[in-house]
């Protein structure tokens, strides 16, 4: 992987501060690529293979190696996704609690048709994830960094109006 | 369940008192409940002294395997020639379980205080709690806290006017249930993949950055000042059954239950007890199966359910395992064939993928489920699953490859009709195609 091309950094100015300081907490300069991918995500909404060759540099790491822990971790994006990023549990505990028809009324009020796909307005993007360690208040969903515990079938609407 | 969540009469509340209550969020409100005199008091024992009370304690980890706190603490080298960590297990992920999510929502300088306890037991100076990347909120919690318990000099490098340096920070995961493995969870500390590393060396050998190090669970780490407070015999004495459970434990409750929620009861409790009358059955419903201690144990049926003590002893009594405490019930409504592919989904999409038992036998054993699930299944398929989890128990870095098969099989052991009729065409399909 190279940069080529305009390529805007993702580490300056306060980034770059924030990202010394986190140093500062570790031993080794690797044991900052996790909280290093999160800045560069919540700075570009995901991960584009340019980034990684600047935190590569940032961190003494190989492009490759910091390709390979991007793809390990469920919540690092590696392409873009809508606006808003929609996550509801559909594990056992919240799938007997009606998870599944949950996920159906999100599909269907966002526009985004299926699985995976971004709504055509780009604002919705809508996954099933593993348990999301809130299974007694089913239906938890998590819509972008705001955890939200009981959504039920009827709440769906009016939560995504929330979320223009 | 909401909060404020006034106790059950039968509930001893000691790490659940505060749920509900966001002054004891604060670090002042923290302080004006009792809070950080545990620790002011552990900084005035020696590390060994500290180490002995909780040995005597009784309390055992939380996070699933139930080893002996206090021991493991006592594995940790004395002299100390190199640095010491202490890693917080606060990766919750285990399907069922939820109740470190409301210790870090509700009473984060619980867990700093407990923390801070071990690490002066362990001569750690640096600390590192890792949180699942889902919990926002908890996060954002907790690193209040933290930050207040610095800005008071609690923390940093004279912790309390001890002389002693703490040192905790927050690592956040990305998204991994295998990261709550600790061999695993200290890679993704280290910047790494997280895949478990084979052992030994263990932790307490050379654990994070190759250092001495001890891994514990949110709620065994918050149980600690409250032994420090009241004395190992009081901890010993909450046990309602057996000497070898000790103390209190938070379940979380959840599926087919009326009241959803942590409930905190002293072990020995009966495990029916906690289902009929603490979260109680929907109305008109009966019980057919529950996992009393997350995904990863056995299946009880009806009649194990109704005999069994909630201890450690109890659930190895009835051919299963206390795990974390994630209580997931069933009830006649529940299609347990569905629900177990969903839990073997669950353990193919978290496979690290390094054995091959693991990585293989996951995907495996979902597509045959969902075989069966189409209606296209075989009685064969059933012994296909039952030698498949045979393959996959025991033969792995980490027990990630065991837990997926243990609900298969205890499911068809206990549930076959349910499987057979599928296969025989009984039940109509409910997945379209395998
Ligand atoms: C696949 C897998 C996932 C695990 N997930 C967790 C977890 O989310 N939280 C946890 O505390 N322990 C988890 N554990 C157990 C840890 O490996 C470890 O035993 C525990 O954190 C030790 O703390 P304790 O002794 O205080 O229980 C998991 C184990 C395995 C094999
Ligand atoms: S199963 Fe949905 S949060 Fe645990």
């Amino acid at each position: 992987m190279q940069v080529t091309g305009e390529y805007e950094p993702v580490f300056t100015g306060d980034r770059r501060a924030r990202l010394d300081a986190i140093l500062t907490r570790y031993p080794t300069k690797r044991a900052a690529l996790l909280p290093a991918l999160w800045m560069v995500q919540e700075a570009r909404g995901w991960i584009p293979d340019t980034a990684m060759v600047e935190v590569a540099q940032a961190l003494d790491l190989t492009a490759a190696y910091v390709k390979g822990v991007v793809t390990f971790y469920t919540m690092y994006h590696q392409h873009p996704v809508g606006r808003h990023f929609i996550q509801v549990c559909t594990t056992t505990p919240c799938n007997l609690c009606g998870a599944e028809d949950v996920v159906r009324a999100f599909l269907e009020h966002s526009g985004c048709g299926e699985l995976g796909a971004t709504s055509p307005d780009g604002r919705f993007t809508i996954v099933e994830v593993e348990c999301l360690g809130a299974c007694g208040f089913a239906t938890p969903v998590l819509i972008d960094d705001d955890f939200i515990d009981g959504v039920t079938v009827d709440k769906v609407r009016e939560l995504l109006a929330r979320y223009p | 369940m909401g909060y404020p969540h006034k106790p059950h009469q039968k509930e001893t509340v000691l790490l659940s008192q505060y749920f509900g209550d966001p002054e004891a969020r604060t670090y002042g409100g923290w302080v004006k409940r009792g809070g950080y005199e545990a620790l002011k008091k552990a900084l005035g024992m020696s590390p060994a002294e500290v180490v002995e009370v909780v040995k005597v304690s009784g309390l055992r980890g939380r996070g699933g395997a139930g080893f002996p706190a206090g021991v493991k603490w006592s594995f940790m080298p004395k002299e100390k020639s190199k640095p010491h960590y202490l890693c917080c297990n606060a990766d919750e992920s285990e399907p069922g379980t939820f109740k470190d999510r409301e210790i870090m929502r509700w009473t984060p300088h619980a867990l700093i205080e407990g923390c801070a306890i071990a690490m002066h037991a362990i001569q750690a100076e640096v600390g590192y709690i890792y949180i699942r990347g889902e919990f926002t909120e908890a996060i954002r919690i907790m690193q209040a806290a933290l930050d207040e318990a610095y800005k008071v000099g609690t923390l940093g490098a004279n912790a309390m006017g001890s002389g002693r340096r703490l040192d905790i920070w927050i690592h956040r995961g990305a998204g991994a249930y295998i990261c709550g493995e600790e061999t695993a969870l200290m890679n993704s500390i280290e910047g790494r993949r997280g895949n478990p590393r084979i052992r030994p060396p263990f932790p307490a050998q050379a654990g994070v950055f190759g250092m001495p190090t001890t891994v514990n669970n949110v709620e065994t780490l918050t149980s600690v000042p409250h032994i420090i407070n009241r004395g190992a015999e009081w901890y010993q004495k909450l046990s309602l059954s057996n000497p070898k459970s000790s103390g209190t434990k938070l379940f979380s409750v959840c599926g087919h239950v009326a009241r959803p929620g942590n409930y905190e009861v002293t072990m020995g409790f009966p495990l029916k007890d906690l289902i009929y009358d603490l979260a109680g059955l929907r109305d008109g419903r009966t019980l057919k199966a529950c996992q009393p201690g997350g995904s990863s144990v056995p299946i009880l049926d009806r009649a194990e359910t109704e005999a069994c003590l909630l201890d450690y002893e109890g659930c190895v009594g009835q051919g299963t395992m206390l795990g974390s405490g994630g209580l997931i019930v069933f009830d006649d409504s529940a299609d347990m064939v569905y629900q177990i592919m969903r839990l073997t989904r669950f353990y193919a999409h978290e496979s690290c993928a390094q054995c091959t038992q693991c990585r293989e036998g996951t995907g495996w054993t979902v597509r045959i489920l969902e075989r069966i699930l189409s209606g296209k299944g075989t009685m064969g398929d059933l012994d296909l699953l039952l030698d498949i989890g045979e393959q996959m128990t025991g033969k792995t870095i980490c027990v990630l490859s065991d837990s997926c098969a243990v609900p298969v099989v205890s499911g068809i052991k206990k549930f076959r009709g349910e499987f057979e009729a599928y296969i025989t065409g009984a039940r109509k399909p409910v997945l379209a195609v395998a």
